[in-house]
């Protein structure tokens, strides 16, 4: 997968978080997105889901510009796997309802179809007997599975991950990775937000360092931990690596 | 029977025997209490029973009157709520400066302005329809507030969500929105419907033979104040109680994680 940035501006009101941002990667299954909070990690990965549009600047997924008007953009969210942070299931659907929402509305299968195939990747999850429940009794962990399968329902072209265990306590986290490290396997491209150090370092094939409104290293996990190049980061990393 | 057999406490709840009890108790001395003061009062019932039908046809029109402004209230108080959500500003203000205004009179001036002052003018003088609109006015502005309160409870992340799998607005709304907007609005407009029903009283002022109105005839027909305002008390809180505990149990019904 390639993902090209051309001097991609976003702007909050008078803060600047992402700043002529220029920037080429490609990768075979996993991209890293790591850097302090407030860095531009998140809105980064909110451009690459077509969720907002940058103030300037252009973004190319494996060489197609991402679409300016909202039909195409929703096309375009349509066809990407997007999980976030935390309470992104729909409260009132359960497992199943919410997995199978998009294939439904949004995909046009007929609902006993997108049952079937819902309740296979649900079943890939191990959350074959929590299929009835709502996200109100369900547990955090299992609640992230459950978006990472709505979200691989759909047999989208790549997914991203907004901090996909931050909500989460160690147990679920090592749950929900261990998801994420097997979706490896699918073949689908995936691009992480994520805090989770000794992860990254594990599954991802390159790693980016986001901060003051840009990328400032993009290096394979090994040069990126063992070596990197920029104070900036090392001082990062040493503080993050501290505990 | 132990000290603080009527103490409930979070740390040591009362016996179900012992709230069984106080409930017996306290019928039989409030009512005894009444007896008391009112049983030489309480004598003219024959009277009051030769109207019983005045009565009935009150009482049928005042839950006609109630359900139909409910349905007309419901549908104000929905495309008020979306008014003001509205980007259009010449709407949004529309709809802010009606529900400020209707929530900002008693209904009795809403009642006696509407009737005598509009809808007089207007030419239109059948007192049900002018009440049930008046009524409706009324209770949708509350309603207005209670959906809109419903549609913002509704978090941002909701939004991004169905943004996110590829909704558009429309669906977003019907898929998503609506429906948790649905469950936790219907106890607030439950409990709506049961003011709604105890507002309607106050349309016997413009002469609509609804109940409170039948009871007043009654009383001035036969001189016998509680024998005609005792069931009039009663036939309010037949059709109230049942729906404050419907409220009750919708409230329970609504408690799912956001």
């Amino acid at each position: 997968m390639k993902i090209l940035l051309r001097g991609v501006t976003r702007k909050f009101g008078s803060q600047t978080v992402l700043d002529a941002v220029d920037f080429e990667v490609g990768f075979a299954h996993t991209l890293a997105l790591i850097g302090p909070s407030g860095g531009g990690k998140s809105t980064l990965l909110r451009l690459l889901a077509g969720l907002d549009s940058p103030d300037a600047g252009e973004i190319l997924v494996n060489g197609e510009p991402l679409p300016q008007d909202e039909e195409s953009l929703r096309r375009h969210r349509s066809r990407t796997g997007i999980v976030f942070q935390a309470y992104n299931l729909f409260p009132h659907l359960s497992a199943l309802g919410n997995v199978m929402l998009p294939l439904t509305a949004v995909h046009g299968l007929d609902a006993s179809t997108a049952r079937d195939r819902a309740m296979d990747v649900l079943k890939r999850f191990h959350l074959a007997e929590h299929t009835a429940k709502q996200p109100g009794q369900l547990s955090g962990g299992q609640r992230q599975r459950v978006a990472i399968a709505r979200a691989l329902a759909v047999d989208p072209a790549f997914l991203l991950l907004d901090e996909p265990t931050s909500a989460l306590d160690p147990e679920m986290t090592a749950e929900v990775l261990d998801v994420i490290a097997e979706l490896r396997e699918s073949g689908k491209p995936i691009i992480l937000v994520t805090h989770e150090m000794g992860f990254a370092r594990r599954s991802a094939d390159r790693v980016a360092f986001i901060a003051q409104g840009g990328v400032l290293e993009c290096a394979s996990a090994e040069e990126f931990f063992d070596n990197p190049s920029k104070p900036v980061l090392k001082q990062f990393l040493e503080r993050i690596l501290k505990y | 029977m132990k000290a603080g057999f009527f103490l409930d406490r979070p740390a040591s709840p009362a016996r179900p025997a012992a709230k069984i009890l106080t409930v017996c108790i306290l019928l039989l001395v409030y009512s005894g209490l009444c007896w008391m003061a009112f049983s030489h009062s309480l004598k003219n019932w024959e009277q009051v029973w030769n109207y019983r039908v005045t009565f009935l046809n009150g009482w049928a029109a005042t839950i006609g009157i109630s359900a139909a402004a409910l349905l007309l209230s419901t549908a104000i108080g929905a495309l008020t709520a979306l008014a003001r959500r509205s980007a259009f500003l010449p709407l949004r203000y529309t709809a802010v400066a009606y529900v400020e205004t209707v929530r900002g009179l008693p209904l009795v001036v809403l009642v006696l302005f509407g009737f005598y002052g509009i809808a007089n003018a207007i030419g239109w003088n059948d007192r049900v329809s002018v009440g049930i609109v008046l009524l409706s006015l009324f209770s949708g502005a509350y309603i207005a507030e209670i959906i809109r309160g419903g549609i913002e409870s509704v978090g941002r992340s909701q939004w991004d969500s169905a943004r996110a799998i590829g909704l558009t607005t429309t669906q977003t709304y019907r898929f998503v929105i609506f429906p948790q907007v649905l469950r936790q609005i219907l106890p607030p407009v439950a409990g709506q419907f049961s003011s709604l029903i105890k507002d309607s009283s106050l349309l016997y002022i413009i002469g609509i033979p609804e109940l409170t109105f039948a009871a007043n005839q009654i009383n001035s027909a036969t001189y016998s104040t509680f024998e005609s305002f005792v069931p009039l008390g009663i036939c309010y809180l037949v059709l109230t109680l049942p729906v404050s505990l419907w409220t009750k149990y919708l409230e329970s019904q609504v408690r799912y994680e956001t």
